[in-house]
């Protein structure tokens, strides 16, 4: 299958396409074209670690939207075992931008939680992009409560542009929905584990988003406000979001900085796509070492952590 | 600043109290023309009326200080947290620089942040009393407002004070990025504690209410109020259009809209919010009744017990 090419990717894809084209050609032809072939493989790696060693912040904003990134489902299938899926939020419906199921994570069961994007327009559509509707997130509070009355940690992928919004979302409460979730999640009385996967679209992130501990992949975002929405305020122009997404400070790093994030999970060069394998081992193990220092502490020490480690966030003065 | 000397600045500012509705064709400031009805209206008059036209009853943003001042009782605020106010940890400055944006809503407003905080009696109970003020940067929330939010929970729970929150917002303070989100987790946390500590909370709605401000604290409330027309939602109408390419209803997202929803709990004109709210308080604060609290069980009112 052809790789999506992001727009920064364009002349590394031109080179290797040069060089796929000039080997059909030697092999063809026998024109003994090896010497070529080496400097023309040479620029290519040389080219490839230019380009991705340092992203920008946009950049990273693409990578974590490439098509082929790894997604909740595959993180469930891939990391999981054991998977009884819980549907519906008993009220209105089953949304499913949003997953919810028992899972056996790194040998311990869990409650997880994620946003659904699709790996196909089909998928897509049906899962609205990963987008909630407040019945889906009625759903995720469901499963967190469900998670605290039997005693399992819960551990949440986020991974959406953000909740949907939509006439019917606005009409069902989708504000209220996220607050709900907010004030569950703050004080649930079981460990929680979130990981950034991909987008960390502002409140409909947010309402799985957070807990004892926030585990960002290397090129995931999290943002209060997307950089094309943010372009479109400041600037009337949303193609200026490669320097708003700059200006919100919105990559794992910048989250580390400010103290919302705990960890970085270090993705293969050019994405996590491009060798999920290791992405799914290393965020396996960061999983796994966060619930195993969490799931030993008293409960009420632990809910009392995460308040504070919650309050403790924002910068000001309180000088005259 | 202490109370007295807002009162001295707001004084000289009176009359030249900036409008959207300003009609261009009048003396600056000084009478205005009410969007709803198009009267033109005495800016001192409209002061003097709670900011709601006399002619349509058309509800126009109020100020911070002048909100709190039409909740408590007469004298009895006394402002909390006053000097909190925001940094510009970003240093963002897409577009305009943030600082800018600061020191302008400062000296616009004369507030040192989007909300006033304190405590106060209200209907002769001891609450915690806040207001946002939408002409500070349109009350988003950032770090400081978010601080002082979380405060003013902890201070009615602290003081087992029933908190009473007037809430007008655009929403999340963008300029300070992830900051102002994860205010959004840090004030529902705290609206979450006070919850589970018994003590009542009341928040108003009024226009507009919108964004990461809709989804936290003030929808956690035990009672939620909204003016008259305030508009209420999470994504606005605009950007709905605009994405999705839906049509909306007309009254989309106005608290009557809410209330068919089964959103909030009820629509009250300002001029009865006061009255209103003491009400409620009558009910859920037995607490603060000594008397009433020996037989709280059946609630057997104290006084008034005719209505
Ligand atoms: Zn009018």
């Amino acid at each position: 299958m052809a790789r999506f090419v992001m727009e920064f990717e364009r002349p590394l894809a031109e080179l290797e396409a040069k060089l796929t084209e000039l080997k059909a050609l030697d092999a063809a032809a026998e024109l003994h074209l090896d010497q070529e072939i080496a400097e023309l493989e040479a620029e290519v790696e040389q080219l490839r670690v230019t380009l991705y060693q340092a992203l920008s912040p946009w950049e990273r904003v693409q990578v974590s939207r490439h098509p082929e990134r790894p997604k909740t489902q595959d993180y469930v299938e891939m990391l999981g075992s054991d998977v009884f899926e819980l549907r519906g939020d008993r009220t209105y419906g089953d949304d499913e931008a949003i997953f919810a199921g028992l899972v056996t994570i790194a040998g311990r069961r869990c409650v997880v939680l994620g946003h659904r994007k699709g790996r196909n327009t089909k998928e897509n559509i049906r899962r609205n992009f990963g987008s909630p509707h407040p019945e889906g997130l009625r759903k995720a509070r469901r499963a967190m409560q469900l998670a605290e009355k039997f005693g399992l940690p819960l551990v949440t992928f986020v991974d959406t542009q953000g909740a949907h919004p939509g006439l019917e979302a606005e009409e069902r409460g989708q504000g209220w929905a996220i607050a709900e979730n907010l004030a569950t999640l703050a004080a649930l009385r079981v460990p929680v584990v979130a990981v950034g996967i991909g987008e960390g679209g502002s409140g409909g992130a947010l309402a799985i988003g957070f807990g004892d501990r926030l585990i960002m992949l290397e090129n995931a975002y999290y943002s209060v406000i997307s950089p094309e929405a943010c372009a479109s305020i400041l600037y009337k122009d949303a193609s200026r979001a490669p320097e708003t997404s700059a200006c919100l400070q919105m990559t794992a790093a910048d989250l580390v900085r400010h103290g919302i994030a705990d960890e970085i999970v270090p993705e293969p060069l050019g994405g996590a796509h491009r060798d999920p394998g290791m992405v799914y081992a290393a965020v396996e193990r960061a999983i796994s070492s966060a619930l195993d220092s969490l799931c030993g502490q008293e409960v009420g020490e632990l809910v009392e952590k995460r308040f504070e480690r919650i309050s403790a966030i924002g910068v000001f003065t309180e000088g005259e | 600043m202490p109370i007295s000397d807002w009162f001295k600045a707001r004084e000289g500012r009176r009359y030249t109290v900036a409008s959207a509705d300003k009609s261009a064709d009048l003396p600056d400031g000084v009478w205005l023309k009410c969007p709803s009805c198009k009267h033109t209206l005495y800016q001192g008059a409209l002061n003097d009326n709670l900011s709601v036209c006399p002619h349509c009853g058309h509800h126009f943003d109020m100020p911070a200080y002048d909100r709190v001042l039409a909740l408590a009782d007469a004298d009895t605020f006394e402002e909390t947290e006053a000097t909190i106010s925001s940094l510009d940890p970003l240093r963002f400055s897409a577009a305009k620089p943030y600082s800018t944006s600061l020191s302008s809503a400062k000296e616009k407003t004369g507030l040192a942040e989007a909300m006033i905080t304190g405590r106060a009696l209200l209907g002769g109970h001891p609450v915690v009393l806040g207001a946002m003020d939408f002409r500070f940067i349109g009350a988003s929330m950032g770090s400081a407002v978010g601080e002082k939010i979380a405060r003013a929970f902890a201070l009615a729970q602290a003081e087992d004070r029933a908190l009473v929150l007037a809430i007008a917002s655009g929403g999340a303070r963008m300029q300070e990025g992830m900051l102002s989100l994860m205010q959004m987790a840090k004030t529902s946390a705290a609206a979450e504690r006070l919850s589970r500590a018994g003590v009542p909370y009341i928040s108003i709605l009024t226009n507009p209410t919108y964004g990461g401000v809709t989804a936290s604290f003030p929808v956690l409330a035990d009672v939620i109020l909204a003016e008259p027309g305030a508009l209420i939602g999470f994504t606005g109408p605009r950007v709905i259009e605009q994405t999705i390419r839906q049509s909306l209803p007309k009254g989309f997202q106005t608290a009557e809209f809410l209330v068919e929803h089964g959103m909030i709990d009820g629509v009250v004109p300002r001029p009865e919010l006061r009255d209103t709210v003491g009400r409620i308080l009558d009910y859920l604060c037995v607490r603060d009744v000594p008397e009433a609290a020996a037989g709280a069980a059946c609630a057997v009112p104290t006084e008034g017990g005719e209505e």
